[in-house]
């Protein structure tokens, strides 16, 4: 039971990882980036890549994480460049323009890894078991966990307590208005979804050893992503914890207890929260 | 729905007199005698064609009523959605249980799967019709995706990931014979399809239609007109779920088979970008639109080795960037975008 809880906690930060990403894409650009859970696959893929079947050592594994971090970026700055053109057409083009680009993704992913399920074994050093509650929990598990608390901390204080964090939190608000008080709201928007998609990635190496790497996983990640959001509230960093640790539990603990009505528990803790409090629970007070 | 008989802002020039758009005889002789040439022409089909045209064109009718019903939502009321699949799904599903356990009468069949299409969009849009936009889109593909992992979890019902299988051909009438020939099975799915597209045309053009389009180009207006934005996209959403749910009926009447994957992410997805390509709002080209998508995925999808999802990706790319308005676009005057920023 306790060790289900763990589970769903490091379940709940790799969610965390997704959903702030796509909470602040959405909330600064008002884009639903449909590529997201793609990244997160390639990230995956990219621990693949680097540590192999036998797992590696922990340089290797800082190594891929750089890696997906430095792609990661790359591709989500490129993917703010071709939904900007279109901005003014509305969200439905744009999200499926970003549904366009994940088809392609995932697509070219399959064609470089296969389409078997490609498990990655943490570091020899991070592999071994200790003992919690009178059972045994990996290692490798809880270091996921910290890393994932630690980053939304680090994310917390960007966003709430530096001055790019306050303008972020701004367009979010009222994007007109910043960008009315001579603020590049462009190179703003590229920033964050370099950095939302950089998470991503790095989140999927740091998620390789729990979550496989295999097609699917995207849209997988990606939903549940969006349920965080839904349940967190937009552009909120600590709605995006809040939401992602919810929804680990609601995974892990409904599939442990009720493996049949699993999704019911996650999709009523949504629609209790939609009746709830529409705009999320720590919402930044808008909600479309 | 009390101030229906006022005219509408943002819509077709109407005539002072009436209150209803001018011109609509001639508009609609014009569209009968078009309608009823297609419709013949369709129904000729399994004279000349062999049974796997006739099976390949079923589907396309089932997923083309989808996709209509879809543009209905996306289109007319201004609602994109991208769990339409999850209605239509549902329907398959009810109507394949009910053909298993209680009837293979089809009549029965397509009425239980309008019923539970009807039935989930009802529960689920009460909660999701209140918002819009982007919001929209991720509420519908959540709510839509987490149907799709009970499917196919849920094995006592709907026998897993393994998909609904033994589904026993339709009779036309109780006590009728089977219907096995693929002709006869694709006039029935004609029929129901033709009927389902003539419902969704009579009201898209109705009054209510056009209080749909003024939400859809000024909610505000229309609220302060007096309309009950959130009862009219809500009347609309449980409509189109009932209509996607016949359409699932046909899908397992064709099919005899359902699995999770048919209310996946990946058929709402088609669905979306058929009336996309077609031009939102536009109906007919939601069915082009149809056969053009499902068209690439099942004939050249295969004969390119599996990479059928790339062509599709770059399907959904260039018609985001070369076709705005679709097909029904490349002939009309521009219009507002469907989903102009809230």
């Amino acid at each position: 039971m306790l060790i289900t809880v763990i589970d769903g906690v490091a379940l709940g930060v790799l969610l965390f990882t997704i959903a702030l990403g796509l909470s602040l894409v959405f909330g600064v650009m008002d884009v639903l980036n449909l590529a997201h859970g793609v990244l997160f696959l390639g990230g995956t893929y990219v621990a693949v890549a680097v540590l192999g079947d036998g797992g590696g050592s922990i340089a290797t594994l800082v190594l891929a994480a750089l890696v997906a971090l430095v792609a990661g970026a790359l591709a989500g700055a490129g993917l703010s460049l071709v939904t900007r053109p279109i901005s003014a057409r509305g969200h439905l083009d744009q999200a499926l323009l970003t549904l366009g680009i994940a088809f392609v993704g995932a697509d070219l992913l399959s064609q470089a890894f296969g389409n078997e399920v490609r498990s990655v074994s943490p570091p020899a050093a991070l592999a071994s078991s200790v003992g919690i509650a009178g059972g045994s929990y990996p290692v490798y598990r809880l270091l996921v966990i910290v890393v994932g608390l630690l980053l939304a901390v680090a994310a917390w204080y960007v966003v709430e307590r530096t001055r790019v964090g306050a303008l972020v939190q701004a367009t979010v608000a009222d994007a007109p208005m910043v960008r009315a008080l001579g603020v590049n709201t462009t190179r703003l928007v590229t920033g964050v979804f370099a950095a939302g998609a950089a998470l991503a990635a790095f989140g999927g190496v740091l998620g390789a050893p729990i979550i496989s790497a295999s097609p699917g996983v995207d849209t997988r990640v990606l939903i549940l992503g969006l349920v965080v959001v839904v349940i967190g509230g937009l552009g909120s960093v600590s709605g995006a914890l809040v939401g992602a640790l919810l929804i680990g539990q609601a995974e892990t603990l409904g599939v442990s207890l009720l493996p049949t009505y699993a999704s019911f528990l996650t999709f009523g803790t949504m629609a209790l929260v939609l009746l709830l409090r529409p705009a999320g629970l720590l919402a930044s007070g808008r909600t479309a | 729905m009390t101030a229906v008989t006022t005219p509408v802002p943002d819509a077709q020039p109407t005539s002072a007199l009436t209150g209803r758009p001018s011109g609509l005889t001639s508009r609609v002789r014009r569209d009968l005698v078009v309608g009823a040439v297609v419709v013949l022409v369709l129904a000729a089909v399994p004279f000349s064609a062999p049974p796997e045209i006739v099976n390949a064109l079923s589907r396309i009718l089932a997923l083309a009523l989808l996709a209509v019903s879809l543009d209905l939502l996306v289109g007319v009321a201004g609602l994109p959605s991208l769990g339409h699949a999850a209605p239509f799904g549902i329907g398959a599903y009810a109507a394949g249980i009910t053909a298993k356990e209680l009837t293979t009468v089809a009549p029965v069949q397509l009425l239980v799967a309008v019923l539970a299409g009807a039935g989930m969009s009802a529960a689920v849009g009460w909660l999701v019709v209140r918002s819009r936009g982007t919001y929209l889109l991720m509420l519908t593909l959540a709510v839509a995706e987490l149907f799709h992992v009970l499917a196919g979890r849920w094995q006592d019902v709907t026998g897993g990931t393994n998909g609904l299988v033994g589904i026993p051909a339709i009779t036309l009438w109780p006590g009728g014979d089977p219907v096995r020939l693929a002709g006869y099975r694709y006039w029935y799915v004609l029929a129901v399809a033709v009927v389902g597209f003539a419902l969704v045309v009579v009201v898209s053009r109705s009054a209510f239609g056009r209080s749909l389009r003024g939400i859809r180009d000024n909610e505000v207006r229309m609220s302060s007109l007096g309309y009950s934005a959130f009862r009219l996209k809500y009347t609309v959403f449980v409509l189109a779920g009932a209509v996607a749910g016949a359409a699932g009926s046909l899908w397992a009447a064709q099919a005899r088979f359902v699995s999770p994957t048919d209310l996946g992410f990946e058929v709402s997805a088609l669905a979306l970008l058929a009336v996309v390509i077609g031009g939102r709002g536009s109906l007919w080209g939601a069915v082009l639109g149809t056969a053009l998508v499902f068209y690439v995925r099942d004939e050249i999808g295969p004969l390119l080795g599996g990479r059928g999802q790339l062509l599709l990706g770059l399907v959904f790319i260039a018609a985001v960037f070369l076709l705005p308005r679709g097909f029904a676009g490349l002939r009309l005057p521009r219009r507002r975008p469907a989903g102009a920023s809230s």
